[in-house]
C-alpha cells in the first residue's frame, strides 16, 4: 500500500453522478475533482440540494438503485473504486473507509444492542474472536469518552442520550481505524455545547490515527474550525475551492461571497451590518440555466458571457495561496473592496412601553410513574419542572431571544404565552392583563390575535388542502380585522407584498411553496391580526443559510414597520447576537443569565453562558475564541440537580455550595441578571471568550492582497 | 414483564365476563330477541304446561340477574349445558370438533407461515425487481378470491377434472390425510398471500432505513445484513398479524367446513345458529372469544420481546 506523504489517499477526477428518473438524467455532481493527503480535513461546503451528500455515498459507492456513476474515477490509494466488485468493496468499507452519519439515532439498529453493533465490525474485517472484540470496543467506547462503557455496551440505542449516541457512531466508525473518515453533518442534530465535545473528539482522534477526512456541512463556521481545505458546492459543481484561510479571507466566486454575507457574525448586528440575502432561489436540478449555474442569482452577470457556455475551474494567480481555484469568468474584474459586504446601515429602533411581563412564572409537569416501586413508596406523581422562576420584560418594538439547548423549557414557556398550557403560578401580563391562567379557549380574539406565533417547521403548519389565499383571509376573517370579502382579500394581497411573495402566491398550495416560501406565508398570517407580540420559535432553523438571510432579515423589516415586539426562541447564538436587543439565557427550565444583548456576549458571563458562546462556529478566520468544551450530557429534566441546575457540567464549580443551594441573583448591572454562586467581581475578571479584531486592524482594511498570504 | 403479563391477563378476563354479559341479554333475555325463550327452545308445538315446566326446570322463574350468575358458574365450573340439537351435553361435542379444527388450523399455518415470509422477505429485499413484483401480483390475486370461489375452482380441478382428491372431507372412516389437503390449501391460498404482503411491506421499508445502510457501509456481508439487522425488524409487523390470523381462522373456517363436509368448529356454530341451540352457540361463542383475546394477548407480550425500544421503555 502506498503510504508515502505525497501520495493521495483519495483522488476523484472528472467526476460526474447522475440520478435517472422518469423525468430523464438528472445530473447531481458535475466535474468534480478532489485529493485528500493523508491527514488532511477537506470540508465540503454548501446548501440542500448541492450534491455534497451524493459524493459522500459516490464514495462509499452506495448510490442507491437509481444513481449512478457517469464518468471520472475515484481513486482510494491508488486502486479505482468504480472498478471494484462487490466484495473487494465490502472489505474496504468500514475497515479502510468509514463513514458518520447525520442522525445517529436513525443510523443504528434500534433492536441490537450497542456492543452487538460495534463487536461486528472487527469480527468481520479481522476475524478475531468475540472476548477480543468485545474489549476492541469497550477500549473504542472509552476513547470517545463514553462514561461507563460496559454500560453502553449492553444497552439498545434508544437508552443512551443523542450526544452519546453520535459518539456510538463515532466509535463504531473508528474501530477498523480506517485512512479515510466520511462526515455528513455530523453535529447537525445536536445541541451546540455537545456538538462543541463531539468536534474536538473528532478532530482528537483523527490527529492521533492520521485519519484523512472529508467533513461535509452546510455550517461554515464549523467547517473553519474543523477543516485544512475547503470546497464550495452550488448546484451540483464546486465553484470554489481553496485552503481555509485563503478562502474565508479572500473569497472570490460571487456565491462563496454572498454566503458570508448571509450569515450573522458576532461583529455584525442588525442595524449596523443588516444581512445580505442572495436573491431568488436553487435551480432545480433538470432547470439549471446555461453557462453558470449561479449566473441568474449572481449581480455581477453579463449577459452573453455568463451564461454562454460551460465554466471550468481556473487557479487564482496573485493570492500566494497555490491551489486557490474559482469557477468564475469574472473573479479577477469584481472587486469586492468596493462593495458592501452588508445590506443598508438602519437606525436602532426606539423601544416603547412595556408589553410583556412576567413575574416568578412557574410551569410544572404532573408525570404519573406507574411502576410497583413507586405504589409502594406512594410516590406515583412526579413533578417536572418546565419553568422554574421566570422573569423578564418585554418593550414595544424590541426583540428579546431566548436561548437555551433542548430541553431548558423555551418552547414550554411559548406554550404558555400562547394559552396552550396555563401557568403554575406566577403573572404573564401581555398589555396590562394577567394571561398566565386563561387559556387559549378562552382568551378573546383580540387577545388571541394580538399574541402570535411563527412555528419552526413551515411544513407542518400550513394546511396542504387549502390555498394560501385561504389560509391568511381565514385568520383576517376570525379575527374581525375585516369582514367583507373584497376587503379581506385585499389585505390578504397586501400581505403578501409584506413578505414579498408575488400576489399570484394567492391561489397556490402549500405543496407548491419552497421552505422559505412557506415560512414567509406563516409570517404573513401571524402578522395578518395586526399583532402587539410575535412568537418565533426557531423560525429559520429548518431553512438553508441563504433563505434564512433573506427571511430573517424580512423578520426584522416587518417588525421595524409594525413596532412588534418579538420574542425570539433559538439555540443558535449567532442568529441571536445579530437580531435580539435582550436577551433571556435559559437552562433546565431556570434563566441563567439576562441582560441586553451586549451585556450577555461580554463579561462577567455566567459559566454556562460562556460555554455556549465559546460553543458557537464563527466563520471568520481573524476572530479567535477561548475554547470551553463541557464534559458530560444534559441532565434530564424529570432529575434536575438539586442546586443550580448547571452544577454537573460547570467548570467553574465552586464547590458543595453549588450542589445544595440555589444560586442567587446577582444584579451585575441595571437588567443584567446572572444566577451563579460566584461573586460578581470574580466574573467580572474573566476575560471575553470571543475576540474580535478591530476594523483597522483586519485583513481587508489593511489592504493589499500579498498580506492575505497567511497560511 | 411480570406486571405487564398479570394486566394483560387481567384484562383478558374482564373482556371475557363483559363479553358474557352481552352474550346472555342477546340469547337468554326478552330484552333484543322478542317472544318466549322456552318457546325459542322448545319449538312451537308444546303445551303451555311443558313450557312453564321447563322454564322451572331451568331456572327462568328466577330474576335475570341470578339466573346470569347461576350461568356463569356453570360456565366457570365447565359445565357448558347441553345441547339441543346433538341431544347431549355441549362438552361431548364441541371439543372433539374444536380439535377437528386445530387440525386444520395446524397445516394451514404450518405451511402458510413458512412459506409467506420467505416469499415476502424475498421480494421486498429488493423493492421492484422481478421477483418483488411476481410474487407481490401472485398474492394480491390469490387473496382477492373468496373462499367460496375457490372451494368451487379447486374442487373443479382435483375432485372432478384430475379426479385426485376426494370432494368431501366427512372423515367418515376415520382420519385421512387425503381429505384434509383440499381444505388446507383453501385456506392457505386465501391466506399467505395477505401475510406475504404485510411482510414485503415491512422488509422494504426496513431494507430503506439508515440503519441498514450502516450495516452496509460497515462492511458486513450481505447475508448478515438481511439475518441480523434486517428480519428482526421486519418482522414485528407480520408477527402480529399472523397471530391476527388465527382469530381470522376460526370464523373463515365455515365456509371451508361447511364445503368439504368437514366436521370441525366453524360447521359446528353453522349448525348450532341455525337451529337456534342456544346453549351450544354460548360455548361456541365463549370459546372463539377466548381465542381471540388469548391469540391477542401473545401477540402483545411478542411483540414487547421482538421490540427493545418497548421492553425497555
Amino acid at each position: 500500500m502506498a503510504d508515502s506523504r505525497d501520495e493521495p489517499v483519495l483522488e476523484i477526477k472528472d467526476l460526474n453522478l447522475s440520478y435517472y428518473t422518469r423525468a430523464g438524467e438528472i445530473p447531481a455532481v458535475i466535474d468534480f475533482s478532489l485529493e485528500v493527503m493523508k491527514g488532511e480535513t477537506i470540508g465540503l461546503v454548501g446548501e440542500s440540494g448541492c450534491g455534497k451528500s451524493t459524493v459522500a455515498m459516490a464514495i462509499m459507492q452506495y448510490m442507491g438503485s437509481n444513481g449512478g456513476i457517469k464518468s471520472g474515477s475515484i481513486k482510494f490509494k491508488g486502486r479505482d473504486l468504480n472498478k471494484m466488485s462487490d466484495e473487494e468493496l465490502r472489505r474496504l468499507r468500514g475497515a479502510e473507509i468509514s463513514m458518520i452519519y447525520q442522525e445517529p439515532f436513525a443510523a443504528l439498529n434500534p433492536s441490537l444492542t450497542i456492543g452487538t453493533q460495534l463487536m461486528e465490525v472487527p469480527i468481520t474485517h479481522e476475524h478475531i474472536p468475540e472476548p477480543a472484540a468485545y474489549d476492541r470496543a469497550v477500549q473504542m467506547l472509552s476513547d470517545v469518552k463514553l462514561p461507563d462503557p460496559e454500560r453502553v455496551m449492553a444497552a439498545y440505542p434508544h437508552q443512551v442520550s443523542g450526544g452519546q449516541q453520535q459518539r456510538v457512531v463515532i466509535a463504531m466508525a473508528l474501530l477498523s481505524q480506517p485512512s479515510l473518515l466520511l462526515l455528513d453533518e455530523p453535529t447537525t442534530a445536536l445541541d451546540v455545547t455537545v456538538e462543541a465535545g463531539i468536534v474536538k473528539l473528532i478532530a482528537d482522534i483523527s490527529r492521533k490515527y492520521g485519519t484523512s477526512q472529508i467533513y461535509i456541512s452546510h455550517n461554515l463556521g464549523l467547517i473553519l474550525e474543523t477543516c485544512d481545505r475547503v470546497f464550495v458546492m452550488y448546484s451540483g459543481e464546486v465553484v470554489e475551492e481553496g485552503t481555509i484561510n485563503s478562502l474565508f479571507t479572500w473569497p472570490k466566486h460571487p456565491y462563496t461571497h454572498g454566503l458570508f454575507g448571509c450569515i450573522p457574525l458576532p461583529t455584525a448586528d442588525k442595524n449596523a451590518a443588516p444581512l445580505k440575502p442572495i436573491r431568488g432561489q436553487l435551480p432545480l436540478p433538470h432547470e439549471r440555466p446555461r453557462g453558470c449555474n449561479f449566473g441568474p442569482r449572481c449581480d455581477f452577470f453579463e449577459g452573453g458571457r455568463c451564461d454562454d457556455k460551460n465554466i471550468a475551474m481556473t487557479s487564482v494567480t496573485g493570492s500566494g495561496a497555490t491551489d486557490h481555484r474559482v469557477r468564475c469568468l469574472r473573479w479577477q474584474e469584481i472587486d469586492y473592496g468596493k462593495q458592501v459586504a452588508h445590506g443598508e446601515v438602519k437606525p436602532p429602533m426606539e423601544v416603547g412601553e412595556k408589553v410583556l411581563e412576567i413575574n416568578n412564572m412557574q410551569k410544572y409537569y404532573e408525570i404519573h410513574d406507574r411502576s410497583i416501586a413507586a405504589l409502594i413508596a406512594g410516590k406515583t406523581v412526579k413533578l417536572v419542572k418546565a419553568n422554574e422562576a421566570i422573569d423578564f420584560d418585554a418593550r414595544r418594538g424590541e426583540t428579546v431571544a431566548i436561548v437555551g439547548e433542548s430541553g431548558c423549557g423555551k418552547s414550554t414557556f411559548a406554550k404558555v404565552l400562547m394559552g396552550l398550557e396555563t401557568a403554575t403560578s406566577g403573572v404573564v401580563r401581555h398589555e396590562g392583563n394577567d394571561i398566565s391562567q386563561i387559556a387559549v379557549r378562552q382568551r378573546d380574539t383580540k387577545q388571541i390575535g394580538s399574541l402570535q406565533m411563527v412555528f419552526q417547521s413551515p411544513s407542518d403548519t400550513l394546511n396542504p388542502s387549502h390555498t394560501v389565499g385561504n389560509q391568511i383571509g381565514r385568520v383576517i376573517k376570525k379575527f374581525g380585522v375585516e369582514s367583507d370579502k373584497a376587503k379581506i382579500r385585499e389585505r390578504v394581497l397586501k400581505l403578501l407584498d409584506v413578505v414579498k411573495l408575488p400576489r399570484d402566491f394567492y391561489f397556490r398550495r402549500p405543496r407548491q411553496l419552497s421552505g422559505g416560501q412557506k415560512q414567509r406565508v406563516g409570517i404573513a398570517r401571524a402578522f395578518a391580526g395586526n399583532p402587539s407580540m410575535v412568537i418565533a420559535d426557531e423560525p429559520v432553523s429548518a431553512l438553508d443559510v441563504s433563505v434564512a438571510a433573506a427571511v430573517t432579515e424580512l423578520l426584522m423589516e416587518i417588525q421595524r414597520e409594525h413596532k412588534t415586539t418579538l420574542l425570539f426562541i433559538s439555540h443558535d447564538l449567532s442568529v441571536v447576537r445579530y437580531l435580539a436587543d435582550s436577551i433571556v439565557v435559559m437552562y433546565l427550565g431556570q434563566i441563567m443569565e439576562r441582560g441586553s444583548t451586549e451585556e450577555i456576549f461580554s463579561p462577567p458571563y455566567h459559566p454556562y453562558t460562556e460555554a455556549l458562546l465559546s460553543a458557537v462556529p464563527i466563520a471568520d478566520p481573524e476572530v479567535t475564541k477561548r475554547e470551553i468544551v463541557l464534559e458530560g450530557n444534559l441532565p434530564s429534566v424529570m432529575n434536575p440537580p438539586a442546586g443550580c441546575p448547571f452544577v454537573t457540567r460547570c467548570p467553574r464549580k465552586l464547590g458543595k455550595v453549588c450542589e445544595d443551594e440555589r444560586p442567587p441573583v446577582q444584579m451585575a448591572a441595571d437588567g443584567h441578571a446572572i444566577a451563579c454562586h460566584i461573586p460578581l467581581e470574580e466574573l467580572r475578571k474573566i476575560e471575553s471568550v470571543i475576540k474580535v479584531p478591530q476594523l483597522d486592524e483586519r485583513i481587508h482594511v489593511k489592504g493589499t492582497k500579498e498580506t492575505a498570504t497567511v497560511d | 414483564m411480570l406486571i405487564f403479563i398479570l394486566k394483560r391477563l387481567g384484562f383478558m378476563a374482564l373482556t371475557m365476563v363483559i363479553v358474557s354479559m352481552v352474550l346472555f341479554i342477546l340469547l337468554e333475555t326478552n330484552l333484543f330477541y322478542k317472544g318466549d325463550v322456552a318457546t325459542r327452545v322448545l319449538g312451537p308445538y308444546v303445551s303451555a304446561e311443558q313450557r312453564e315446566m321447563w322454564r322451572e326446570q331451568h331456572g327462568y322463574n328466577e330474576p335475570t340477574y341470578k339466573r346470569y350468575f347461576l350461568w356463569l358458574g356453570h360456565f366457570v365450573t365447565g359445565d357448558l349445558g347441553s345441547s339441543l340439537r346433538f341431544k347431549g351435553p355441549v362438552n361431548d361435542i364441541l371439543w372433539g370438533r374444536l380439535w377437528n379444527t386445530a387440525i386444520l388450523g395446524f397445516w394451514v399455518f404450518a405451511i402458510m407461515i413458512p412459506v409467506s415470509l420467505i416469499l415476502g422477505i424475498l421480494a421486498g429485499m429488493r423493492e421492484g425487481s422481478k421477483l418483488d413484483r411476481t410474487i407481490s401480483v401472485t398474492s394480491i390475486i390469490t387473496t382477492s378470491v373468496p373462499e367460496f370461489a375457490s372451494c368451487v375452482i379447486f374442487a373443479a380441478i382435483f375432485v372432478f377434472g384430475l379426479k385426485l382428491l376426494p370432494g368431501t372431507s366427512g372423515m367418515a372412516d376415520g382420519f385421512d390425510f387425503k381429505q384434509l389437503i383440499l381444505p388446507v390449501l383453501v385456506l392457505f391460498t386465501y391466506d399467505f398471500g395477505y401475510v406475504a404482503r404485510m411482510t414485503r411491506a415491512s422488509m422494504a421499508e426496513v431494507m430503506t432505513t439508515q440503519y441498514i445502510r450502516t450495516a452496509v457501509l460497515k462492511g458486513l456481508p450481505y447475508k448478515r445484513v438481511i439475518m441480523r439487522h434486517a428480519l428482526r425488524n421486519a418482522l414485528i409487523a407480520p408477527f402480529t398479524v399472523i397471530m391476527l390470523q388465527i382469530n381470522w381462522l376460526l370464523s373463515g373456517v365455515i365456509v371451508v367446513e361447511f364445503f368439504f363436509a368437514y366436521k370441525g368448529f366453524g360447521a359446528l356454530l353453522l349448525e348450532a345458529s341455525l337451529n337456534q341451540d342456544i346453549a351450544l352457540l354460548e360455548a361456541c361463542a365463549m370459546v372463539a372469544v377466548f381465542v381471540a383475546v388469548g391469540t391477542q394477548m401473545i401477540a402483545d407480550i411478542g411483540y414487547t420481546y421482538l421490540n427493545p425500544r418497548i421492553r425497555f421503555s
